[in-house]
């Protein structure tokens, strides 16, 4: 039995040289799983192969069992899968509300129960609901983002470094506001640079170097390894 | 007292009203480019063909329908040709944009690129258009040429100046009031204007929240094909229609597009009549105001004129190069450059 | 190696071309479209310069190539003293008083504050200049043009040898180009041909309504020439004995020995000019200008200054186009203002380079050769075509008048057809830049 999500055995990359050379994902229903590792080790890549935004060359992409591999980024968003990219992840000149609608674009109906849900969630979101997205400080604009890729319902949520260039205490919040969404039966994956502090929420941990699977286990268990604290955490 | 009423009818007369029937025909030419600009990328060089091709379209029909013994006296009959000419105008632009336009947008082509291509269709429409109707002056207008004309005015107020509008120049007005509110509707309130919004915004994002661009990109060529069907055919209507004359407002409408901020709906508009008033206010005779306003010692020999009218486009021209060494992107910031 | 041939026998198959056109239509006939096409040819250079090493479009052609006669008015044109009496001391005053307003609103530009008050004074030093300067420049100019307006009313030029103009014209096209690029480059590619556009919609209508600079619509004309008249040909020693030899009338010997003056000084202008230009294209500079073209984000961040480097080729470009511009006006040993149009012959030089090959200045030649020769002959044949194509209808159908009243449009509508098919299907065109050598 394959997880919820599940990218197993992934090669692929660019252009002629692979970026990802073999490597597994997976994450679990209600479970926020979380990709570690140093620059350049693939993780936004990973994220991207199971998005369908690369082209595997080999390994397979399954959501809840049914394989996915070869549909496109959108298809996979009507399948309830949701993409919260690192940077330009908000319509800078629309307004906050836009930004939602746009999100519960392909739902046909209850989009104004999500938008209050999102609301609920991140409530300084509904203060600011007429004001251009790109207004908004750092942390905010996340909330956007991560509310935008809300509006679809999904059952997979994937976010690539949330927490970049936002404070600390922000971080914080946002990594609450993701646990959150998590026990609410949604699977959640996410790049951290930030890695100490996503492990430790995280109840699946990977640690990919060069594009394979370096470590992986719970979050908890990962910090506890003396190595992966040496090489990735710094000691 | 009266001094200041004449004067100001004077001003309202040659400037005022005709700087506001142009700068209507500019904004909605200008918002055509702009959102062509914000959808698709790229200027398109082909938009002033695009505005001539409507015009056509609209003296044929007005020509089938005078042979028809149509009219909707006193209103010109070109009104009733508008439709026929925005479906044409439309169909030529979708067209154009099947054949020519998206083998480079499916290859993700550079915006120059683009902009070459979109002149080859330039070339080619406006060869198109003066092979079939030729490259003469054409006056289509045969409504009532006033609504109240100088004599009208000048028995209702007593005052020694008169006061024209033409029935075109009001339609113009009227017209462009519309067009420009429904787009702004439509833009802001509408399903398909918010995914036009959010696609112009970010792509990217666009298409990950579920935008079908084939559809945002035939929206956006209704649209701006539209627009210029109607600003060919008000511009046709208020002066006349002559082939060439498109080529040359190329300028004045891509002046507009980026004092505005290309891109920037709002934008397009304000640059119209910021051109338009502009281009009109510089090359007006101020004489004759003054004699209503200075004393008679104070009184100048000359014209009062800023700039020959054979100068207008330099207008534009000049405005375009002081946008963009003070605000390259705009007065409404558009997309960044 | 079979690149060369090709190019090799495409040039070989338009000098046949121009053959069979001497032989049908005469000899006078052809070497006067091969000094079109050797001037077309010039002026693809400079495009391609600009398009095909830098990727830069300049939309406005006609106009540096409009400065570039103005400038064989000014230099070679015969000197109006009377007009110089009359007007010329007006027009120096006019012009060193706008000279001293641009200085001083510069200073004033540099000194303040961005402000809204800065922008008032700006304004102010502008209308307060203008004004001044009017004054002198109107009663001026009004002078000059009553000079015997009817074959004079102009200030003239210098007297100069005509030939000196094909210094001047580049350094006049140079001028407006550094004030364009200036001020245009370095924002978004689009900015710079709209740009373009608009200074050669402003030169075109400058040089129709200064009357005292250029005579305006009344055309220069009598401008004096690089090679003899043929009436001085016909008495040169031994002309009768070529006449006798060739067989061929006084007249159209004549006209052909003046002509092949001509062509023997556009082709040597134009090898030059080649030679210089592949020399420069396999230069580590002609390198790096490739390199900008075509990653500009990489160029910039090795700390290549692409603005710098853009101006540098925008203004090269446009310099060669204004020394076609005067070898052009040279050739017809007049100036006719009322000629340019500013998009219709600017969109035919785009289309040589682009047939010819971006970046390919032997395929820019060759496009200038190909698409001139196809202008020249497209609108006998569309109007042959459509004579043959509406022969059915009756005689005083006025269908028929009207489509062959417009045929000539046709031109038009087969450069734009050209234009596409070849973006389309053949992007890099006749004679493909060679990459990585």
């Amino acid at each position: 039995m394959t997880a919820f999500l599940s990218g197993t055995n992934m090669v692929g990359g660019y252009g002629v040289v692979d970026i990802l050379r073999g490597c597994t994902i997976e994450v679990e229903s209600g479970q926020v799983a979380v990709i570690v590792g140093p620059n350049g080790a693939g993780k936004s890549t990973g994220m991207k192969a199971l998005f369908g935004m690369l082209k595997l060359r080999q390994g397979t992409v399954t959501l809840a069992g049914e394989d996915i591999t070869a549909l496109t980024p959108q298809a996979r968003v009507a399948k309830g899968m949701s993409f919260v990219p690192q940077t330009d992840n908000v319509f800078a000149s629309m307004t906050v509300e836009e930004n939602l609608e746009m999100g519960g674009l392909t739902q046909r109906e209850g989009v104004q129960d999500t938008m209050a849900q999102i609301y609920d969630l991140f409530p300084v979101l509904k203060e600011k609901r007429y004001q251009p997205a790109g207004q908004l400080s750092g942390g905010q604009r996340q909330q956007v983002a991560v509310g935008r890729a809300m509006m679809t319902r999904p059952k997979v949520l994937m976010l690539d470094e949330p927490t970049a260039g936002v404070s600390p205490v922000v971080m914080d919040d946002l990594f609450d506001r993701i646990i959150d969404i998590a026990r609410s039966g949604v699977a959640v994956l996410m790049v951290e640079q930030n890695a100490r502090q996503a492990l430790q929420i995280a109840d699946r941990g990977y640690v990919l170097v060069q594009g394979e699977n370096r470590y992986s286990g719970s979050g908890p268990e990962l910090l506890r390894q003396e190595d992966v604290r040496k090489s990735f955490l710094g000691g | 007292m009266e001094n200041l009423a004449n004067a100001l009818v004077v001003l309202s007369n040659f400037v005022i009203i005709p700087a506001l029937a142009y700068g209507s025909q500019l904004a909605l030419g200008a918002l055509g480019v702009t959102i062509i600009v914000a959808v698709l990328r790229f200027s398109n060089f082909a938009h002033g063909e695009l505005m001539s091709f409507g015009a056509m379209s609209a003296v044929f029909a007005v020509w089938v329908l005078q042979w028809l013994g149509i009219s909707i006296a006193p209103l010109s009959t070109a009104l009733l040709a508008l439709p026929v000419a925005i479906v044409m105008t439309v169909a030529i632009a979708l067209l154009t944009d099947r054949f020519v336009y998206r083998f480079y947008r499916v290859r993700k082509a550079d915006t120059v690129v683009l902009l070459i291509v979109s002149i080859g269709v330039m070339l080619a429409m406006a060869g198109i258009i003066r092979f079939a109707i030729g490259p003469d002056d054409r006056v289509f207008d045969d409504g009532v040429r006033f609504i109240i004309s100088v004599a009208d005015f000048k028995a209702l107020t007593g005052l020694k100046e008169g006061l024209a509008i033409r029935t075109s120049q009001a339609i113009t007005i009227v017209m462009a009031v519309l067009c420009v509110g429904f787009v702004f509707w439509l833009l802001k309130y509408t399903r398909i204007g918010k995914m036009m919004r959010a696609y112009s915004d970010n792509e990217d994002l666009a298409l990950l929240s579920g935008v079908n661009p084939d559809q945002i990109v035939r929206w956006a060529w209704v649209l701006a094909a539209t627009l210029a069907a109607i600003a060919g055919t008000l511009y046709g209507l208020d002066k006349s229609f002559k082939p060439i004359v498109f080529q040359q407002l190329l300028l004045p409408i891509f002046a507009a597009a980026i004092v505005g901020g290309l891109g920037s709906p709002v934008g397009a508009v304000a640059g119209g009549m910021i051109v338009a008033f502009s281009e009109i206010a510089l090359t007006y005779s101020y004489k004759k105001v003054a004699t209503y306003l200075l004393p008679e010692a104070l009184q100048p020999d000359g014209m009062l004129q800023l700039l020959s009218t054979n100068y207008k486009y330099a207008v534009s021209f000049i405005i375009l190069v002081a946008v963009l060494l003070v605000r390259p992107n705009g007065l409404f910031n558009g997309r960044p450059s | 190696m079979t690149q060369r041939w090709q190019g090799i026998l495409m040039y070989a198959i338009m000098a046949v071309m121009l053959a069979l056109v001497g032989i049908i239509q005469g000899w006078s006939n052809a070497l006067g479209i091969l000094n079109l096409c050797l001037i077309s040819a010039i002026m693809a250079l400079g495009v391609n310069i600009q398009w095909g090493y830098a990727g830069l479009l300049n939309v406005g052609v006609m106009g540096f190539a409009a400065l570039g006669g103005l400038a064989v008015v000014l230099v070679a044109a015969a000197p109006v003293p009377e007009a110089l009496a009359a007007g010329g001391a007006g027009v120096m005053w006019a012009a060193l008083i706008m000279a001293v307003t641009v200085v001083v609103a510069y200073g004033v530009w540099k000194l303040l504050p961005p402000s809204t008050a800065r922008a008032w004074a700006l304004v102010a030093v502008a209308a307060v200049g203008s004004v001044v300067a009017g004054g002198f420049y109107f009663p001026a100019t009004d002078a000059i043009e009553a000079v015997d307006p009817s074959l004079q009313g102009y200030l003239g030029g210098l007297g100069l040898p005509v030939l000196v103009a094909w210094v001047v014209a580049p350094l006049l096209a140079a001028a407006a180009a550094w004030f364009i690029g200036k001020i245009a480059l370095g924002l978004r590619a689009d900015y710079l041909a709209i740009a373009t556009l608009g200074i050669s919609e402003i030169v075109v209508v400058t040089i129709k309504n200064e009357e005292w600079l250029t005579r305006g619509v009344k055309n220069v004309v009598g401008l004096p020439r690089p090679v003899p008249t043929e009436m001085e040909v016909r008495v040169m020693s031994g002309f009768d004995r070529l006449v006798a030899w060739t067989g061929l009338s006084v007249n159209e010997l004549s006209s052909i020995v003046v002509k092949l003056g001509y062509t023997a000084l556009f082709a040597a202008i134009l090898c030059a000019l080649l030679f210089l230009f592949q020399l420069a294209l396999h230069s580590p500079w002609g390198r790096m200008m490739r390199a900008i073209r075509d990653n500009e984000i990489a160029a910039s961040a090795m700390g290549k200054n692409v603005t710098r480097m853009h101006l540098k080729v925008f203004i090269i470009g446009s310099a060669i186009v204004g020394l076609a511009g005067a070898m052009l006006v040279t050739l017809d040993g007049q100036f006719t203002p009322g000629g340019y149009q500013p998009l219709r012959y600017t969109f035919l030089i785009w289309v040589m380079v682009i047939v010819g090959g971006s970046g390919n200045n032997w395929g820019s030649v060759f496009g200038g050769f190909l698409i001139w020769f196809c202008w020249v002959q497209a609108e006998p044949v569309g109007v042959w075509l459509l004579e043959s194509a509406t022969a059915w209808l009756p005689d005083g159908s006025g269908l028929r008048a009207h489509l062959l009243n417009n045929a000539s449009q046709i031109r038009l509508v087969l450069m734009g057809a050209i234009l596409l098919v070849a973006l389309r299907f053949m992007p890099r065109g006749l004679f493909p830049e060679k990459t990585g050598v």
